[in-house]
């Protein structure tokens, strides 16, 4: 097991430094002298030149990246050109309040996926199975920014029942999930982030049932004069890690995949950070939201081929 | 017959080196494969082939045989080149392979072709078999339309009417007629020598003998020479001329097939004959069959490498390894074991009596 | 005597319970398997349309998507023959989304064929290739893979500063990994077996054994999971555009269009909904098409 652990550590860690040449190359892709595209425009002469050599930007560019990496395993992101504030301050607060949407959604997304899986997996070829099947296509297809527009008209202007957007009254980010004030500005977004994950653990639901229903042991169990239920029960738990997994990795798509639907609610997350800094071209905030992101999704894959490793022994082995 | 055929396909290859030059000679063939060891970062090398010499005669057919996992299917592709030789040589028709003034792979590829055993894999299944078929001559410089030709006929010369067949996919043929579509592929750039790797293990019974006899019959049209990799006893005497017995990447008989079948020398040949059943009890070779599984090649004993599973084991097997002998012409019939080489220490080598 | 055994095993052999003529070539079949699916056609046929829609809507839009009226904004289905109302310029919405069709589409499909080209070749020369080529090629695909996929479309975009260039060719990016490694893990199934060897036997040059043997044995699931990836191009296309990354205003897209109208939410919240469901009915007939595909392909002979 630890030499499992071993191995995808170190597998992950040229992962790990290829992102981050992509992300550092993000500022060598925008139009323009780079050095321009993270500095404010009214930066003095003195600034210029200070910043040039200080950051190494009269280097080659291996030397640079070299700096660059360092200054980041230290924390330093740069600073922020529209509001002149450290990077790392603009993203880490905002990360929480992605991570406090990602983790309602993706739970909420299991629960209805799941069932919906279940139900079709239970009954492969019927209606039911149909109609479950359908509308997991439906979810992957729909873009979810429109859904959340679509049930900020039903909810908000319509109904008036739920805020449409923010995480709080007046503006407010200190969120507590226990305030029903605070409570209802998530509950829109939250549906709108589960949309796709839903699907998508609806179909993976299905599949590993249907697999499972082919196995052996399956047959063995109905020779043995089990109930129906009681075998059910028997696919599920086989069913479940497969889908756990897959669950692991939603989150971790949801962390960096977000920007869209925290754009429609301008939900205060990582998403929305990175959606202004596009609109004030802000490249520092950019380029730092997106390597945390990236980060943060390289460690959930991590994460999940290790407790999947833990729970299957056919993996440990392997 | 010969004549119309001629017509059609590809012009076959000249005989440059004489009727009494081996087609084909090998010398000392070795290759190992790299695998992963125990430990972390341990190399181990498989010894597939290991030490290999042989002679094949223009016109003639030589039977190899041995265990599954020793070395026969490596050494066919070392002879087509399809891997790397680790060390040794080459000699086709009097000329060097590879070497500056002797035969390129490419021209050896040319007159030497392959059929393989699992005849629904070497086959494309996403091509009409006239089209694989008309593969090699169109490799080789044909136009489209005359490529097709030489499809057409070969498949005829198979026994598959072309029209019938020559549109239709893998998948639509038994496992018989596939590998005939194979033999045509193989025959469709006409050339000199044909290695069949287990071609004919895959196939029923039935199916089996009526390909033989195509073979058969195919090799006396054609002219052709063939290295004949089979584990089948049986198949190997029905027709072989000479049999290479192989055992752990290493050959240890090497003679005429009446002789093997009648004689054998090597206590392993004898062994392999011991196990397979006769129909007739005259013709029963009084051998313990061996047991167990054979060693594996990453690390194979000391000096005679059967001595692990021989009956007749002695201090001299562990600490020399047995040298095949010389072999002069198609008649030499040798064995690579002490028992056979006067004065080796062995208590039962001839000539100690 | 036995001569006569043998020759009438042979045409026993040749009487093939299957005539020559049902032969059909395997893409022959797969045509027919579709033609023979409903609701596979169905969906072809609405996403036909929409192509046509897009090639055609100088023809067929009825008003001019760019011709702005202060007095006509935001008005609701019908109102002055504009069958869909205007837009928050007063711009027709019907026009707008028939000419905001093609840039979806375009997007949809282009970012998806370069990918294929792009990831299509790499992979089967990684397969192909093996060892050392094949590792350096896919593992470098392995960090493009690192990302989730909307957050490397808007890094590259964002970073080259929008544009619907800029998203085509962010978007090319985002699917090129996923189809080499498509094409990598057909290439390299397709390399062990036998007939690759055989052509080599055969002294065929590595490209010729690409040409006439690989090819046509990777096309198929390549082909299938780049039909699957249009809906999600679309999708992801419309999203750069939504965030102003994509299609520059005043051009009618879907995307940028749900984007703008987003501001007049409370005025008229059916219009602003419209270019949303044009979305969302392009993808799913994509995606649907794509399923068929796949079934159609997918069945062993």
């Amino acid at each position: 097991m630890f030499a499992i652990i071993l191995r995808r550590l170190i597998y992950a860690i040229p992962i790990a430094l290829g992102v981050s040449v992509v992300c550092f190359s993000l500022v060598y892709l925008a139009p323009g002298d780079p050095l321009q595209t993270i500095l404010p425009a009214d930066a003095s002469a003195d600034t210029i030149a200070f910043i040039k050599h200080e950051y190494g930007f009269d280097r080659p560019i291996p030397v640079q990246f070299f700096f660059w990496l360092t200054r980041v395993l230290q924390g330093d992101f740069g600073m922020s050109i529209a509001t002149r504030r450290p990077v790392v301050d603009e993203v880490l607060g905002s990360l929480s309040n992605t991570a406090v949407l990602a983790t309602i959604a993706v739970p909420l997304a299991f629960l209805i996926g799941y069932s919906l899986g279940v139900i079709a997996g239970c009954f492969p070829g019927g209606w039911l199975d149909k109609l479950v099947t359908g509308s997991a296509v439906m979810g992957v297809s729909l873009p979810n920014y429109w859904v959340g527009i679509v049930l900020v008209i039903i909810f908000s202007v319509e109904m008036m029942a739920l805020p449409a957007t923010g995480m709080g009254p007046n503006g407010s980010t200190a969120f507590s999930l226990f305030r029903w004030a605070d409570l209802q500005y998530l509950i829109l977004p939250a549906i709108t982030l589960a949309l796709v994950p839903v699907g998508i653990l609806a179909r993976s639901t299905r599949a590993s049932l249907a697999e499972i229903r082919n196995q052996d042991f399956v047959t063995t169990l109905r020779a043995k004069g089990l109930g129906e239920g009681a075998i059910v029960r028997h696919m599920l738990k086989n069913a479940m890690p497969p889908v756990l997994a897959v669950m692991g990795l939603q989150f971790g798509y949801l962390m960096g995949g977000s920007i869209l639907v925290e754009t429609v609610f301008t939900w205060p997350g990582s998403g929305f950070v990175l959606s202004k800094a596009i609109i004030n071209r802000d490249i520092p905030v950019l380029q730092g939201s997106i390597l945390m992101l990236a980060m943060i999704f390289v460690a959930t894959n991590l994460v999940v081929d290790l407790l999947q490793a833990a729970i299957d022994p056919r993996i440990r082995r392997a | 017959m010969s004549g119309v055929f001629q017509s059609a396909a590809m012009a076959p290859l000249e005989d440059r080196g004489g009727a009494a030059q081996p087609l084909l000679i090998a010398r000392d063939l070795v290759r190992h494969f790299k695998v992963k060891g125990v430990g972390l970062g341990e190399e181990a090398a498989v010894r597939a082939v290991d030490g290999v010499s042989f002679s094949l005669f223009k016109g003639e057919t030589l039977g190899v045989v041995g265990e599954s996992g020793c070395g026969k299917s490596t050494l066919a592709r070392l002879v087509m080149h399809l891997i790397q030789l680790g060390s040794g040589e080459l000699i086709f028709d009097g000329e060097g392979v590879g070497a500056p003034d002797g035969v390129s792979v490419d021209d050896l590829r040319r007159q030497v072709q392959m059929v393989f055993q699992d005849s629904a894999s070497s086959l494309n299944p996403r091509m009409p078999i006239r089209d694989s078929v008309a593969f090699g001559p169109y490799v080789h410089g044909k136009s489209k339309e005359e490529s097709r030709r030489i499809a057409r006929e070969m498949l005829g010369r198979v026994g598959l009417n072309p029209d019938l067949f020559g549109p239709r996919y893998p998948h639509e043929l038994s496992g018989g007629q596939k590998q005939r579509v194979n033999i045509a592929r193989a025959l469709a750039i006409s050339p000199r020598m044909v290695i069949l790797d287990e071609a004919v293990s895959a196939l029923d019974k039935s199916v089996e003998a009526q390909v033989l006899n195509l073979l058969r019959e195919l090799r006396r049209s054609f002219n052709l020479t063939y290295l004949f990799i089979s584990h089948d006893l049986n198949v190997v005497q029905y027709i072989s001329d000479r049999v290479l017995v192989m055992y752990l990447g290493q050959v240890v008989e090497l003679g005429p097939v009446d002789d093997i079948f009648s004689r054998p020398l090597h206590p392993y040949t004898r062994a392999l004959l011991g196990s397979r059943s006769s129909m007739d009890p005259a013709n029963r070779i009084e051998e313990p069959p061996i047991t167990g599984d054979p060693p594996s090649p990453i690390d194979p004993p000391s000096g005679c490498r059967f001595r692990t599973r021989c009956p007749h084991a002695e201090a001299v097997c562990e600490l020399t390894m047995p040298r095949l002998g010389q072999w002069l012409n198609r008649d030499s019939h040798v064995a690579a074991c002490h028992m056979h080489e006067p004065g080796s220490g062995h208590t039962l080598a001839v000539g100690n009596a | 005597m036995t001569q006569a055994v043998a020759t009438s095993i042979d045409t026993s052999w040749e009487a093939d319970p299957a005539p020559a003529a049902k032969t059909r070539t395997y893409w022959q079949s797969v045509l027919i398997r579709i033609f023979r699916d409903k609701a596979t056609l169905i969906f072809g046929t609405v996403v036909l349309a929409i192509v046509l829609l897009a090639i055609f809507a100088p023809l067929i839009a009825p008003f001019d998507p760019y011709k702005e009226s202060i007095i006509g904004r935001l008005k609701p289905f019908g109102w002055r023959g504009h069958p869909l109302g205007t837009d928050e310029l007063g711009r027709d919405m019907l026009s707008r989304l028939i000419y905001g069709a093609r840039s979806s589409l375009l997007m949809g499909m282009v970012p998806v064929l370069v990918a294929t080209l792009v990831g299509g070749t790499l992979g089967v020369i990684g397969g192909f290739a093996g060892k050392r080529v094949n590792t350096a090629i896919m593992r470098t695909m392995d960090v493009f893979y690192a990302f989730p996929s909307v957050l490397l479309a808007v890094a590259i975009s964002g970073a080259m500063g929008g544009g619907m260039m800029n998203g085509m060719i962010a978007l090319s990016m985002v699917f090129t990994p996923a189809l080499c490694r498509i094409a990598e893990t057909a290439t390299a199934q397709v390399r062990s077996l036998d007939f690759i060897e055989a052509a080599r036997a055969t002294g065929a040059r590595p490209l010729t054994i690409i040409r006439h043997h690989v090819l046509g044995n990777v096309l198929g699931p390549v082909f299938i999971y780049a039909s699957s990836l249009v809906s999600v191009s679309i999708l992801l296309a419309s999203g750069l555009s939504f965030l102003g990354l994509g299609v520059k205003p005043p051009e009618p897209d879907w995307g940028l269009m749900l984007s703008t109208l987003r501001q007049s939410l409370y005025v008229n919240p059916i219009i602003c909904a419209m270019p949303g469901a044009a979305i969302f009915v392009t993808s799913i007939c994509f995606n649907l098409v794509s399923d068929g595909i796949r079934s159609a392909m997918d069945v062993r002979q």
